[in-house]
Parts: structure tokens; C-alpha cells; sequence
């Protein structure tokens, strides 16, 4: 039924780990000790995920703590630099590496896949210095300096204090953090934060304290960007009111929506844009489980947590009540996060009709609201076919258009030939069990 | 995490469409690129400048040619002595 090829190295695992940021960190940590031939999977080159990136000891002491533990453990073996491109069976994995394409067997799955950023379309946003918010962030911890740069940080949501703090760290000089929520929004999710979840609401001030209050501002909107090769300046609305502003960089955060390709080829139950899990971190699927952002955004705290408790569970370890009770304090955070920064419909007014909205195929808002649906758009005008399959434009159309997004088909990211042509030769046994009933 | 610890790496040359420049090695292209103020990697199918957005290789727009391999992502490699960068084709 298969062939497998014989140059093809396959790679098998007891107990897999996807994503080796403080959710995979913990989960692989909490499994350790108790079953051998643990792998940690991560695309990226070194452990921490987005969070913690780079050279961990140099970034959080946490992350380093949990890292040296781990790396004392013969039982877990680290596989970084590797991508996973799609699902070959229920218990197999098709995988690129440096060296190649592999096959990866696993008993057991623990996805922690993390989240990207929900990216919106505005005029000007595709120029070169309009970044991601998160994605400045990434790019300022993987070593950036921007000496010398101006930024202005637009959105909504916590994130962009960090990334303000981030920005004044690498020498950049932080002009304007603007936060679309209003200011009663502000401050109720602050009392609230300030009477159930007091560690944030420290967290939240003394970044704010670090950014110096008065560069952050509410109710306000980034509505333009201007510059003819690269950003030269914003255009953002406060109270009706346009302000233009001379700036070198835009960071951008409308949000985080959790990377749900992998489960969702791994038929996992997903409702709400997060993947379904139980008390013990365990998904619909027996033998999957998942912890950290894929079950809802909700920060390294809940991750840590999560993955602990998932990797306790995944090898049949009991864990503590205390983990239980803090399990329901970090999904009630998440639940405020959710409820105070969900993308206000207004921001689908930002997209004026000339405005880019798949950015990697150059389709416009105008080309694609003639379509009343995803599927009918993409073959009429390619939006979504483009490098990023719709990863990033898939997560806008829906918000501006209310289009529902279909699972994204194998192989999940751009791969190379020899992965295609591996591909092609296994021949890839269908997941769901309806279909042979 | 302070400036220093930044700067303390290896110094390496690296060719940047045509002009050998300093780098640190094992920075991440993508940052250095911003550090350098080159807000540029490809150009998109209509021909616009494009630089990278997401900064964890998802959004793909950070795609260039190093060491003549097109569509590599700025974001996911890593600087090594002798690397030649072109910006600016890959549509």
C-alpha cells in the first residue's frame, strides 16, 4: 500500500512533542523520567519558541531553568530545525529537515504549536517597515538593533507593551502606542485584572511604567500607512480626528490566532479557532493531546502550565490538585483576554476597495468582496494560493468577509521537491473513520 | 539582556547584493537586515518592495536568495561568514 523510500530515514518516537516553547519546554520536562524516546520537535534552530527565542539564558531565567533540567534527561531527544509538512497516517508524521525529508512514527502527541499573529488590512500595510507586532518583537529578539529607528506600535491587546518595551530595549525610539480600545474598555479589564489576576495587572503597569504612560493612547486608530518604497510615515485617527506621524516602523498586532493546521490534519476537535481539550490537556483524539496558545491565547503563564500538565498526563503521571485550580484561573485570563480584545468589527473599515488584502498573490478588497465565499474567490482570483496558503489573507477574509476558512491541505507549508515526490509515493491513508463506515 | 550581551558575538563579512558588509554571525538575516536599515527582501508579483512582516516564517514575504538558492526566508536562517544575500527578484 506504501513504499516507503529506502534512503528516507524514519524516526520514531514514544511520545512526540510539537513546539519547543515554554508549553513543549514543560510538557517535555513533566515526561521525562517516566517514558524513554521522547522527541521535541521545533522549527525553530534552538528551544523557547516565540517567546523566548534566541540564546534562553540570556532572555528569561525561567526558560533556562527548565532547559538545563532537560538537557540533563537521556530520555528526550531534541529534533530543531525541523517542519512538519503533513500528516502521511494516524501515527506518522512526513518532516523536513536541514539534511532532508523524513518520516517521523509517534505513539503519543503533544501539540504545542503556539499562535501567529492576526494580521488586518489597511492601506499602505504591505510597505516595507509595517511589520507584525509580534513580528517586530521576533525579529528585535532574534538580535535586531533598530538605533536610530522611529516606531509606532498600533492595535489592540497587552502584547504591544511588550513589544513597546522591546522596541526601547534593541535603541529604538517608541513615538506612539495606539490602542483601537476604548478607555472604559481599558479600564474595566484593568479592575478586573487588578481583583482576580493581580500578578498581570503588576506585569501590565510596570511595563506601561517603562514605556512612559502618556506615548500610550486609547480609542486611537492607525488608519493609513504613506511611503513610496518603504514607510515613511502614519496616518491614525483618534476621535475622528487624522494625526500624521514621520515614522521609520509600524508594529501591528490585531491579536494572536493559534496555529491549527496540524490538528486539524490530525482531525482534533476544534471549535472556536482553538483545539478542544478535556481537564488533563488531552484533545478529542485518544492519543493527542494539547497545551499553550492552540487551546486559547492566553500567555507563557498557561502555557507552562498546560504543557506541564499534558506531559503528566500523556505518560500517566498523576499531577497535583494545585495544578487543576491553577489551570481554571489561567483559562478564565484567557477568557477576559478574549472577551476585551476580540478584533473590533470597525477595524473592517480600515480595508478601503484599492487595499491589498492577499498580500503574497496582490488581490484586492475590491477584486474579492464580488465572491460570497472563500472557495469561489480563491479560484477566481488566486487570493490564498499564494506562499503563506492562505495563512495570512485566510484569517483577514474572514474577518472582513465572514467567509468560513477550509482546513488547509498537505503539505501545510511551502516544501521541497523531494518532499512532494516522498509524498506522492506513500499513499496517505484517510484519518477519518466515517469514511470507511 | 542588556546591549552587550547583543554585540558579543563572532564578526563576519557577509555580501549583500553585491557589497560585503559586517555582520555578527548566527544573527537571525532578517534582523540583521532591519539593523542594517535594508527594509527589503522580495518583490511581490506586481512588483512592490516587500520586508519581512511576521518574523517567524509564516507570512513568507521575507523570501530571498542566499548563496544563490531563491525563496529562502530571511527569517528562519541565520547569518554565516561568506553568505551571499540578493534582495529584491524573487517575486
Amino acid at each position: 500500500m506504501r513504499v516507503v523510500d529506502p534512503t528516507c530515514e524514519m524516526i520514531s518516537a514514544s511520545l512526540l512533542i510539537i513546539g519547543a516553547g515554554p508549553a513543549g519546554l514543560a510538557a517535555a520536562l513533566a515526561a521525562s523520567g517516566s517514558t524513554k524516546n521522547i522527541v521535541l520537535l521545533d522549527e525553530n534552530s534552538e528551544a523557547g519558541g516565540q517567546i523566548w527565542r534566541r540564546n534562553v539564558e540570556q532572555i528569561n531565567p525561567k526558560a533556562w531553568q527548565i532547559v538545563s533540567q532537560l538537557v540533563a534527561q537521556s530520555s528526550v531527544q531534541l529534533l530543531f530545525g525541523a517542519r512538519v509538512v503533513a500528516v502521511i497516517n494516524k501515527k506518522c508524521l512526513l518532516i523536513e529537515t536541514p539534511d532532508g525529508t523524513q518520516q517521523l512514527h509517534w505513539e503519543k502527541l503533544i501539540l504545542c504549536n503556539g499562535a501567529r499573529e492576526l494580521l488586518l488590512p489597511f492601506p499602505g500595510w504591505t510597505l516595507p517597515g509595517v511589520t507584525g507586532a509580534g513580528g517586530l518583537q521576533a525579529l528585535i529578539k532574534s538580535g535586531a538593533n533598530l538605533q536610530g529607528m522611529r516606531v509606532v506600535i498600533a492595535g489592540s491587546g497587552p502584547l504591544l507593551l511588550a513589544v513597546a518595551a522591546s522596541v526601547i530595549k534593541a535603541h529604538g525610539k517608541l513615538l506612539m502606542i495606539a490602542e483601537q480600545r476604548s478607555a472604559i474598555d481599558l479600564l474595566r479589564f484593568s479592575i478586573k485584572i487588578f481583583f482576580a489576576h493581580r500578578q498581570k495587572f503588576w506585569q501590565a503597569l510596570f511595563l506601561l511604567w517603562a514605556i512612559k504612560p502618556w506615548r500610550y493612547r486609547h480609542s486611537t486608530t492607525i488608519s493609513a500607512a504613506h511611503g513610496d518604497q518603504q514607510l515613511k510615515s502614519v496616518t491614525i485617527t483618534q476621535a475622528g480626528k487624522n494625526e500624521q506621524i514621520a515614522c521609520d516602523l509600524l508594529a501591528c498586532g490585531f491579536g494572536l490566532r493559534a496555529n491549527l493546521e496540524l490538528a486539524e490534519l490530525l482531525q482534533c476537535q476544534i471549535k472556536s479557532g482553538v483545539v478542544v481539550v478535556d481537564e488533563n490537556q488531552r484533545t478529542s483524539r485518544e492519543d493527542v493531546w494539547a497545551a499553550g496558545e492552540v487551546t486559547s491565547i492566553g500567555g507563557v503563564e498557561k502555557a507552562l502550565l498546560e504543557g506541564r500538565i499534558a506531559g503528566h498526563s500523556a505518560v500517566s503521571k498523576k499531577f497535583g490538585k494545585n495544578d487543576i485550580v491553577e489551570q481554571r484561573h489561567a483559562s478564565l485570563f484567557s477568557a477576559l483576554l478574549q472577551t476585551t480584545f476580540l478584533p473590533d468589527p470597525v477595524l473592517r473599515k480600515l480595508c478601503k476597495p484599492d487595499t491589498l488584502v492577499c498580500r503574497c498573490e496582490d488581490v484586492t478588497a475590491q477584486e474579492l468582496e464580488k465572491f460570497s465565499d472563500w472557495r469561489t474567490a480563491k479560484l477566481m482570483t488566486r487570493v490564498g494560493m499564494g506562499a503563506c496558503q492562505g495563512k495570512l489573507c485566510g484569517g483577514a477574509c474572514e474577518f472582513l468577509y465572514g467567509w468560513d476558512i477550509p482546513a488547509a491541505r498537505q503539505p501545510v507549508f511551502p516544501a521541497k521537491a523531494a518532499s512532494l515526490a516522498l509524498l506522492a509515493d506513500i499513499q496517505c491513508e484517510p484519518l477519518d473513520d466515517r469514511k470507511n463506515n | 539582556m542588556s546591549s552587550k550581551k547583543f554585540l558579543s558575538l563572532q564578526k563576519i563579512q557577509i555580501c549583500l547584493n553585491g557589497k560585503w558588509l559586517p555582520a555578527d554571525e548566527n544573527m537571525n538575516v532578517a534582523a540583521w537586515l532591519l539593523s542594517q536599515e535594508t527594509l527589503q527582501t522580495r518583490l511581490s508579483v506586481t512588483g512592490m518592495p516587500r520586508f519581512a512582516v511576521c518574523g517567524m516564517g509564516v507570512c513568507q514575504e521575507c523570501r530571498i536568495s542566499i548563496n544563490g538558492q531563491a525563496h529562502q526566508l530571511a527569517c528562519q536562517t541565520k547569518c554565516q561568514p561568506g553568505m551571499v544575500i540578493e534582495t529584491g527578484e524573487i517575486r
